[in-house]
C-alpha cells in the first residue's frame, strides 16, 4: 500500500509535465483543426464543384482511417516522403490537427447550414460580397452554434492523444507506461493516468461552457 | 413640353423558372424618381420572385436591369455589389443579423461596404434608428425586439446606405395586426420624403391612397397596371379590384 502511494506520489511531477505534453498536443491540433476546420466548411457549402469535392474526399479519407494508422503512416512515411523532418510531438499534433479538421469541418458545415437563408440574403442585399458575408455575417453565428460540437470534438481529441504515446511522445500514457513498468505499480499508474485525462476533460469542457455563455447573444435560443 | 424623363429603374423580360416551373413570364416594369408602385395579386402570383430578380438576389434566367440608364451587368462582381448597394431590401421576415444589435445591424454595412470608420457609421445608424423612432432601442438584439421594431431597424439598416431606390417584400405580412401600423408609418414617411419604392403588400388601404401605380400580378405575369382609383375604384370590372373586394371581405370578417 505504501509502495503504491509513494510511487504515485513520486511520479506526479513526472505525469504533470506529461499532462503539459498532452495538452500541447490537443491546443495545437485542435487549433489546427479550427483553422482548416473553418475553411474547409466555408469551402464545402459556398464552394464551387471542386473545391466541395476536394473538401469530401479529405473528410472521407480522414474520417475512414484509424488515427492509429494515420500516425503511424504519416510518421513513418508521408512526413519523410515529403521532405518533413518532424518530432514525435510535432507529428502526432499535425496528424491529430489534420483528423480533427475533418470532424470539425463537419460540425461547422451543419452549424452553417442551421442559419436561416435570409441572414446571406440580407448581407447580399446591402452590398456585401460573398466573403464579406462570410466573415462579418455568417460565421460570427455558426461558430457560437459549433461551441456545443466543437467541446465534444476536444474531449475526443484530448483522449486520442493518447495515441501519440506510439510515436514516442513524452506524453501521460507514455510516462505512465514507463513509471508503471519500472515500478510495476500498474494499475495505480494508469488509475492516476486515467485521472489526469479525465481532469483535463473537465477543464476544457468548463472553459467551453463558460466561452458559449460568455458569448450567447441575448435574447437568442437557439 | 418637358422631355420624358428617364426611369431611374428599368426592368425588360426578366424570365424565371423554379423547379421546373415558370415563375416569372418576361415581366417588364420601369419606375421614375419619387414613384411608389405597388406590386398586388394572390400568393405564389411571383410578386417575391420578381423583388429578387431586381436586385440578383435571384438570378433571372433573362432579362435586363437598368439603373438610372446604366445596365446592370450581373455577371461583374463589382458592378452588381455596386448595384446592390443603391438598392435598398425589405424583406418579409425581417432578416435582421442575429448577433449584432440594432445599433451594429444598421451599421456593419457602413463599415463593411461603404468603409465608414467606426464613429462616423455609428453616428449615421443612431440617427436612422431614431429616424424610424428606436432612439431607446439601440441596445437591443433582434431577439429582444417586437416584430415591428425588428421591420423598422430593418427599413433603417436599408436607409442607412443611402438607396437610390427601395423593394419592400410584404413587409407587414409576419406582424401581428397591432405592429403594422407602426411600420406603415414608417413607410408611409419614406414616401412623403420622395423615396422611389416597389412594394410588394397585400394592405390596400394603405395601397389605394399612396401608390402612384399598382401593378396586379398574376401567374407570373403583370396583368394589369394602372393608377389606384382605376383600378381600384368600386365600379371598376377589373381582376384587381374583385381580388381586393375579396382580401376586403375576409378582413372584415376577421374584425
Amino acid at each position: 500500500m505504501l509502495n503504491t502511494f509513494s510511487a504515485i506520489f513520486e511520479a506526479l511531477p513526472y505525469l504533470l509535465n506529461g499532462a503539459l505534453v498532452t495538452s500541447g498536443i490537443v491546443i495545437g491540433a485542435m487549433g489546427i483543426g479550427l483553422v482548416l476546420g473553418v475553411h474547409m466548411a466555408v469551402g464545402q457549402v459556398y464552394g464551387n464543384r471542386a473545391v466541395r469535392w476536394l473538401v469530401g474526399l479529405y473528410v472521407w479519407f480522414f474520417r475512414g482511417v484509424p488515427v492509429l494508422v494515420l500516425l503511424f503512416l504519416f510518421y513513418f512515411g508521408l512526413f519523410t516522403l515529403v521532405g518533413l523532418n518532424l518530432s514525435a510531438f510535432a507529428a502526432s499534433t499535425l496528424v491529430l490537427g489534420m483528423t480533427t479538421a475533418a470532424y470539425q469541418s463537419q460540425i461547422f458545415r451543419g452549424a452553417i447550414l442551421s442559419l436561416p437563408k435570409g441572414q446571406l440574403q440580407a448581407a447580399r442585399a446591402l452590398g456585401m460580397s460573398d466573403i464579406k458575408a462570410i466573415i462579418s455575417i455568417i460565421l460570427p453565428q455558426a461558430l457560437r452554434f459549433s461551441i456545443p460540437g466543437w467541446s465534444n470534438e476536444y474531449s475526443i481529441i484530448l483522449k486520442d492523444s493518447a495515441l501519440a504515446f506510439v510515436l514516442g511522445t513524452s506524453e501521460i500514457m507514455a510516462r505512465s507506461h514507463f513509471v508503471a513498468s519500472r515500478t510495476y505499480q500498474y494499475l495505480p499508474l494508469y488509475i492516476t493516468a486515467g485521472c489526469l485525462y479525465f481532469a483535463l476533460t473537465w477543464i476544457g469542457v468548463r472553459a467551453l461552457l463558460k466561452l458559449e455563455a460568455k458569448v450567447r447573444i441575448p435574447g437568442y435560443s437557439h | 413640353m418637358t422631355e420624358p424623363k428617364e426611369p431611374i429603374l428599368r426592368i425588360e423580360n426578366i424570365c424565371k423558372m423554379l423547379g421546373g416551373k415558370e415563375i416569372l413570364k418576361s415581366v417588364s416594369l420601369s419606375l421614375h424618381k419619387g414613384e411608389l408602385k405597388v406590386l398586388i395579386g394572390p400568393s405564389g402570383a411571383g410578386k417575391s420572385t420578381l423583388l429578387q430578380c431586381i436586385n440578383f438576389l435571384i438570378p433571372p434566367d433573362k432579362g435586363r436591369v437598368w439603373l438610372e440608364g446604366n445596365e446592370i451587368r450581373s455577371r461583374r462582381k463589382r458592378d452588381l455589389y455596386a448595384f446592390r448597394q443603391q438598392v435598398g431590401m425589405i424583406f418579409q421576415d425581417f432578416n435582421l443579423f442575429d448577433h449584432l444589435n440594432a445599433l451594429e445591424n444598421v451599421a456593419v454595412a457602413l463599415r463593411k461596404v461603404k468603409k465608414m470608420n467606426r464613429q462616423a457609421a455609428r453616428n449615421r445608424a443612431v440617427a436612422e434608428l431614431e429616424r424610424v423612432g428606436l432612439a431607446d432601442k439601440i441596445g437591443l438584439y433582434p431577439a429582444e425586439l417586437s416584430g415591428g421594431q425588428k421591420q423598422r431597424v430593418s427599413i433603417a439598416r436599408a436607409l442607412a446606405m443611402d438607396p437610390k431606390i427601395m423593394l419592400l417584400d410584404e413587409p407587414t405580412s409576419a406582424l401581428d395586426p397591432e405592429l403594422i401600423g407602426e411600420v406603415l408609418t414608417v413607410i408611409r414617411d419614406l414616401v412623403r420624403r420622395g423615396m422611389t419604392m416597389v412594394l410588394a403588400t397585400h394592405q390596400i388601404g394603405f395601397t389605394r391612397t399612396l401608390a402612384d401605380e399598382v401593378l396586379f400580378m398574376e401567374n407570373g405575369r403583370i396583368i394589369e397596371q394602372g393608377s389606384p382609383e382605376v383600378l381600384l375604384s368600386p365600379n371598376a370590372c377589373t381582376r384587381s379590384r374583385d381580388f381586393c373586394s375579396r382580401l376586403n371581405e375576409l378582413f372584415a370578417e376577421n374584425e
